[in-house]
């Protein structure tokens, strides 16, 4: 039986014992040590990210106040915060942690594979990630300071220094993405391979643990899209240094070139972050209320649809860009059929609930909570898929919070739920139960407290992106609720204190966790925890999906995916 | 525009009430209040006003059409909302893990099981058909079929003003007769109004709540957009696409003049200098 | 489903068809997926502008050297050619043919480069460069990055050739030789692609 391995160190390849720390450490091809160093990454640009929204919030509730710890901020100093805040949550923060953390991570364990499919390939993207991170950082400190036109960088702002002040800021912004577009194409292409060519025997695509089916579209999604924002931002670039006129009106060019190449990826990029969020809940409701997820190939083909459907709804980001308005209804359609993916996904996680043996621990609290949340932000793009309702909630602060309350539960919550999961697997230690529930419903009460009140203040009429509303008499009265969603904010910033305390104190301290402590069924929680080198001494022998919970006869309330039917059942007796 | 029952009808007056607290001043060209009947001085009094109505009045005549599918998607979404979450919660609390109770074991495959599921995802594809269909209406009317106009505007947007010329009377530009204000739009009220945007630089937006008109301005286009006004007074101008340091102060007024009085202001603008002023 | 249990498979049973590709095949696929979307976003602005210009772009095409680029075409489906025969070679473990067939792949695309950089130098001694208009633009700007996968695509059939100059083991020559021509002929079609759309409108 592939739980009662015997020590893997006899049977364990020679070079992992002869390799120096920073082979070992460093530069190494383990995915288990990449998937920590994205994580790593991913949490100090969350540092950046999140220091960031501090002083955007201050400035916005309290105008051209000196902000605590910082300074004054003027419009300019604004436009570059939002912009580097959106550009950092997105691309270095949420994709580094679902995809290259999580993903790395848990794919080969939960194919049953020993690594991914190209291990240096696997190392080379994240040290591309790394560069990219570092590209992007430095803009801070060039001359005319980092971009300012926004993550979505529209020209003609972004593509003439003039009409920014920005210099190098915007080009090393350009670069910083195409290195991070480079890092995660290769990221992608191993996933697949993996998911694909390296799943152990027994394992059926209809046996994958749903995490795996999200991040194989995940990647997919992200392969297929990224292309032509490739080939719009090596336009911008050399629009900014070699003097083409690709957006330029007056040299021919247009700017809304710059929309249809940026959002044909956009969109389904914010696919690609939000399916591996999607595929963290899905992997901890099941476990937490001892109950199979609901409806498995539903959810499978829920999320091959969203994948595909991603495709074809982009120009909803541009319903009063200026294009042909002809065009607003096809994709008002599209982009409101594809609700009902996720609508079905959603669904099928609440009624996993049903009859359930529910226990409200730390990991299933972030995912009921993301459930919960996200159901706001699904709901509330229905007002801005439909052409004619957008017109008025376009550009205003209900966008802005409509992409948080989607964006926030599956990055933050599905992010935590992950952490507090699978880190007995990662460092074989428990975490603090009692810090964690503190950390959630903290997190849970005051992004709420946050973002409930911008709803209000794009329904009032405030656009975004602006450094202060006092310009305008009609929308001066909003201003309490700019104050009170800072307050929640601030709470929000600090109540991430626990979880910073929690992880150090449990990386060095924590309680030993032993193999399996959550009863799962997948295969990661099947070897040690960590996992020795290499995962599996014998490849294992899948004979079921991963979902095998309370099921009647037999002898536990889940069987692991490897595990013998014999045993499954008690007929020899021998049981986990 | 939709027609619902006594019940909507009566949460739409609600509502339209409290827009109605919400109004900028009213038939007095340059004045500007904050709500009517609050004090601006004191956020308690703007947080009820906000909370009590969500948009901002409506003046233009196909701001009705936008506005009952804002509350058609409402009350759809608000309905599923609500259900997904009383069902997430209550599911979460009544099955909390008991030494007696196992958990089902139900895999959701079956027909009768998953129709729990799908059955709702089939409903809600319906309605979002509806959805569309009504959008759909309010689209067209508003971006596809202007109206012929008795007004005409060239809107220029540079950053960060708001330029507008008056069309020559014999509706020719740059006749040196052209009246060009910045930052102020007069206009008549019940009238079409007709606007060619267009940019001198980077993308901007027009913007202004009270008509629920929103239209990108774009260098090297000229786009055409178009409103009527149902109520005199004056309306604010945002720019709500980022558009430089400036962004948050790009601000214009739309005043809106009852016939006779547009006729005398346009009148007397012509004849002074026309600049700015 | 039986509960507990699905149909415990045999072997052969669930090798199914996608595991039996080389993962390092797939690999290569799904990179040129996303590599077609780069060019086909280019391509496809071109294609539009193009439209759009009411002849500006056939106007400014016609200072465009065809018969180089005609030259270059044949160059670059002749290299495609030798890259086939290259891994034919290989399979049939004849090491000096697979060495010279490399090689000339590797020479053709330095010939390629070469009646390249003679095109631009004229080009830009006769005063196109990228910011002369849109279609110049696009003309550097998609040769270019073509030209830059074109490099990419010649130091990997280096690092072969140099691989075959000693004594290699075949089965990780022939599957490299074989990705290293699927990208090969990838940047070939780009630029059969290419030539009509710059050179012969």
């Amino acid at each position: 039986m592939s739980t009662a391995i015997a020590t893997a160190a006899d049977l364990a390849p020679v070079h992992e014992h002869e390799l120096g720390f920073l082979r070992r450490y460093i530069f190494s091809i383990d995915h288990k040590v990449i998937a920590k160093q994205y994580m790593t990454l991913s949490a100090l640009m969350a540092l950046i990210g999140g220091g960031s929204s501090y002083l955007i919030r201050w400035q916005l509730a309290w105008p051209e106040t000196s902000i605590p710890g910082w300074g004054p901020v003027g419009p300019d100093n604004y436009n570059a915060l939002i912009t580097m805040h959106g550009t950092i949550m997105v691309f270095f923060v949420a994709m580094p942690l679902l995809l290259g953390g999580f993903g790395n991570y848990l794919i080969p364990l939960m194919v049953g594979a020993d690594d991914m499919a190209f291990p240096r390939l696997n190392a080379l993207s994240f040290w591309t990630l790394f560069t990219a991170s570092a590209v992007l950082i430095a803009s801070f400190f060039v001359p005319n300071g980092p971009a300012a036109s926004g993550w979505t960088g529209y020209v003609p702002l972004s593509d003439k220094a003039l009409y920014t002040g920005v210099t190098w800021g915007q080009n090393l912004w350009i670069i910083a993405l195409a290195l991070e577009f480079a890092s995660f194409l290769m990221g992608g292409v191993n996933f697949l391979v993996t998911g694909l060519n390296l799943r152990t025997r027994g394992m059926t695509l209809m046996r994958l643990p749903l995490l795996v089916w999200l991040e194989l579209t995940a990647a997919v999604v992200f392969l297929l899209s990224v292309g032509p924002l490739v080939a719009g931002a090596i336009m911008l670039l050399l629009d900014r240094t070699m003097g083409t006129g690709f957006y330029q009106p007056d040299r021919g060019g247009d700017p809304l070139l710059w929309e249809h190449l940026f959002w044909f990826f956009g969109h389904p990029e914010v696919y690609v972050v939000a399916l591996p969020g999607f595929g963290i809940m899905l992997e901890v409701i099941p476990v937490f209320a001892r109950k199979p997820i609901f409806g498995y190939r539903m959810v499978v083909y829920s999320t091959i649809g969203a994948g595909l459907l991603s495709f074809i709804v982009w120009a909803h980001h541009m319903f009063v860009s200026g294009m042909d308005p002809r065009l607003a209804s096809p994709f008002s359609v599209t982009t409101i059929m594809i609700s009902v993916p996720f609508a079905i996904i959603l669904f099928a996680m609440i009624a996993t609930l049903w009859g359930g043996s529910i226990w409200l621990a730390s990991p299933m609290l972030f995912a009921l909570g993301g459930v919960a949340t996200f159901l706001i932000g699904g709901v509330t793009g229905i007002f801005l898929g439909s052409a004619a309702v957008d017109i008025v909630m376009h550009g205003t602060y209900f966008v802005v919070a409509h992409f948080h309350y989607t964006l926030f539960p599956v990055v933050f919550f599905g992010g935590f739920a992950g952490v507090y999961f699978w880190f007995p697997k990662m460092f074989g230690r428990m975490m603090n139960e009692v810090l964690a529930q503190l950390h959630f419903w903290v997190t849970f009460i005051s992004f709420n407290l946050v973002f409930i009140p911008l709803f209000l203040v794009g329904l009032g009429g405030s656009p975004r992106r602006i450094y202060e509303l006092s310009s305008y008499e009609t929308l001066k009265h909003l201003q309490p609720l700019h104050i009170i969603a800072t307050l929640a904010a601030i709470v929000l910033l600090i109540g991430q204190l626990p979880f910073i305390i929690n992880l150090v104190y449990s990386l060095l301290r924590g309680p030993r966790s032993e193999r399996n402590p959550w009863h799962a069924n997948t295969l990661e929680w099947t070897v040690d925890s960590p996992p020795r080198h290499p995962n599996f001494v014998v490849p294992p022998r899948v004979y079921r999906d991963a979902y095998e919970y309370s099921v009647p006869d037999a002898v536990h309330d889940f069987i692991p995916q490897d595990l013998a039917p014999e045993e499954a059942f008690g007929i020899r007796g021998v049981a986990d | 525009m939709f027609q619902f029952d006594t019940v909507e009808r009566s949460l739409s007056r609600f509502v339209t009430g409290a827009m109605a607290r919400r109004a900028v001043c009213q038939s007095n060209p340059g004045c500007l209040s904050g709500t009517a009947g609050a004090s601006s001085a004191k956020s308690l009094t703007g947080i009820r006003d906000v909370v009590g109505g969500l948009l901002p009045e409506n003046v233009s005549s196909f701001g009705g059409e936008i506005d009952s599918v804002f509350r058609l998607i409402l009350y759809v979404v608000g309905f599923f909302f609500v259900v997904a979450e009383i069902l997430l919660i209550y599911f979460a609390a009544h099955y909390r893990r008991s030494r007696a109770k196992r958990a089902l074991y139900s895999r959701g495959e079956k027909a009768r099981e998953a129709a729990w599921v799908l059955v709702p995802a089939a409903v809600i594809l319906m309605l979002d058909l509806g959805i569309d269909a009504a959008g759909h209406r309010a689209w067209a009317l508003v971006k596809q079929n202007p109206p012929r106009s008795e007004v005409e505007v060239l809107v220029t947007a540079k950053q960060f003003n708001w330029n507008f010329t008056y069309v020559d009377k014999n509706g020719k530009q740059g006749s040196g007769n052209d009246l060009t204000l910045e930052n102020e739009l007069h206009v008549p009220v019940g009238k079409v109004v007709r606007m060619i945007l267009t940019s001198e630089d980077v993308i901007h937006s027009f913007w202004v709540p009270n008509f629920r008109l929103k239209q990108d301005v774009v260098p090297g286009r000229k786009i055409v957009a178009w409103f009527k006004v149902t109520k005199p007074g004056t309306y604010e101008i945002a720019c709500s696409e980022l558009c430089g340091f400036g962004h948050y102060s790009m601000r214009g007024e739309v005043i809106v003049h009852p016939e006779a009085e547009y006729a005398r202001w346009r009148a007397e603008a012509s004849v002074g200098a026309p600049a700015s002023r | 489903m039986g509960a507990g249990v699905q149909p415990i498979l045999e072997a052969d049973e669930f090798d199914d068809a996608i595991r039996r590709i080389p993962p390092g095949k797939i690999g290569v696929w799904w990179f040129l997926a996303s590599e077609i979307m780069v060019f086909g976003g280019l391509i496809s602005a071109f294609v539009l502008f193009s439209f759009a210009s009411q002849g500006a772009f056939a106007a400014a095409a016609t200072h465009v050297q065809w018969r180089l680029g005609a030259i270059n075409t044949l160059v670059l489906v002749t290299s495609s050619l030798t890259m086939i025969l290259a891994l034919g070679y290989a399979r049939a473990h004849n090491l000096a043919r697979t060495r010279w067939c490399l090689l000339m792949t590797v020479a053709l695309g330095l010939t390629f480069l070469l009646i390249k950089t003679v095109e631009y130098t004229s080009e830009i001694r006769e005063g196109f460069v990228p910011g002369t208009s849109l279609f110049w633009s696009f003309y550097f700007g998609m040769t270019g990055l073509h030209g830059l996968h074109l490099i990419g695509g010649i130091v990997v059939n280096i690092f072969l050739l140099v691989a075959a100059l000693r004594k290699p083991a075949w089965d990780f020559l022939e599957r490299r030789i074989e990705f290293a021509g699927l990208y090969w002929h990838f940047v070939d079609v780009v630029w059969i692609f290419l030539f009509p759309l710059l050179y012969l409108t």
